[in-house]
């Protein structure tokens, strides 16, 4: 199979799990008082989920565009650690303008996917771009066109289900070993200090999220900076990423 | 909300958003040899997405309690290396039987 067809392959699970996540933003959007066409827009330009989030939060106020550029630093700064952590396993043709025409499609999922890949090449990151793009937009545009007909249970059990990938992702790597465990358990340590304690909790959830997962991630390195964790050798990863994709 | 202003947020929105991700992206181009760097480049994803979803997922669902189960499906699932879209699925439909199983019973 093409580098093209698999990445497409593997972009399945994530286009439909984007359709719930993008169907909320496009309900909140449509209720912050946006048209439908400016929800569908900013999901076209931004393709992110907790920034498009606390971006309509600040649009309805009028210009706040400082606050703007500040929330959306913080949150998306984790962005800036995959992207920098997938240009260490692309191979030789994604370089260039290919690394500023597919940046913008480095989300979340997409890049705990093509993580999975020994070696990530141009066309299966093109591939493994085209369904969660189009779920993404499709989503927002029947959330925002439909949204208030669905009940609102449903909404309620919808909403989980991004954080479910989240954990597809995370909970299958605990199994290989101690140290993705001890990075895990840390961070959720982490987060929840963020979350509970009432001095921290002033904190944003963007600042909040970055500093937990650096803080893990620094010491997870230093404590288990095993050559097995090196992310050329996770070639592992890669079988497991391709049975998931079949069981799907 | 005027078209100018939505424009300006969308472009300060969408700018940001993409240059975050496509210069760090574009400017590292050579490969990092440092072991500290590479560990911490590996373990930064499950970092991350444990930050995101701990304890955020607690409260995103209408009852603590049907997020809670929602969770504990989520990670059976998982273990049992069930793809990403099942997972999803699945505590999806836990969460929405627990919330109509409440329905009931209170």
């Amino acid at each position: 199979m093409s580098n093209f067809k698999r990445g497409l392959k593997a972009g399945i699970p994530i286009g439909l799990g984007y359709l719930s996540v993008s169907f909320t933003f496009g309900i909140m959007a449509v209720s912050y008082g946006l048209h439908w066409w400016q929800a569908v827009l900013i999901s076209m330009t931004t393709v992110t989920s907790a920034g498009q989030l606390a971006g309509i939060g600040v649009m309805i106020h009028p210009g706040q565009y400082l606050e703007m550029l500040v929330s959306q630093l913080t949150i998306n700064v984790r962005y800036s650690f995959m992207a920098i952590s997938l240009s260490q396993k692309t191979d030789s043709k994604f370089a260039g303008i290919w690394r500023w025409i597919f940046g913008f499609m480095m989300t979340d999922e997409i890049f705990a996917v093509a993580s999975r890949e020994e070696e990530v090449s141009r066309s299966f990151f093109a591939g493994l771009s085209v369904l969660p793009f189009a779920g993404w937009t499709f989503g927002t545009l029947v959330g925002a066109l439909l949204g208030n007909v669905l009940p609102a249970r449903l909404m309620s059990a919808l909403s989980i289900a991004i954080y479910g990938m989240f954990v597809a992702i995370v909970v299958p790597e605990m199994k290989k070993g101690i140290a993705v465990i001890c990075v895990v358990v840390l961070s959720a340590i982490f987060s929840c200090l963020f979350y509970y304690v009432p001095v921290l909790s002033h904190v944003s959830g963007g600042i909040a999220i970055s500093a937990c997962a650096v803080a893990a991630a620094v010491i997870g390195a230093i404590v288990f900076p095993a050559a097995d964790n090196e992310p050329t050798q996770c070639a592992g990863g890669e079988n497991s990423g391709e049975q998931e994709v079949r069981h799907g | 909300m005027d078209n100018f202003q939505y424009f300006t947020y969308l472009l300060v929105l969408a700018g940001s958003t993409y240059l975050i991700r496509a210069i760090p992206f574009a400017a590292v181009s050579r490969k990092i040899e440092n072991r500290f760097i590479k560990s911490f480049l590996y373990y930064i994803p499950y970092a991350v997405l444990t930050a995101m979803t701990l304890p955020a997922i607690f409260y995103v669902t209408d009852y603590v309690v049907s997020a809670v189960l929602g969770l504990l499906v989520a990670v059976i699932f998982a273990l049992r290396n069930k793809s990403l879209t099942v997972v999803a699925v699945a505590a999806c439909v836990t969460v929405y039987l627990a919330e109509l199983a409440m329905s009931f019973l209170t």
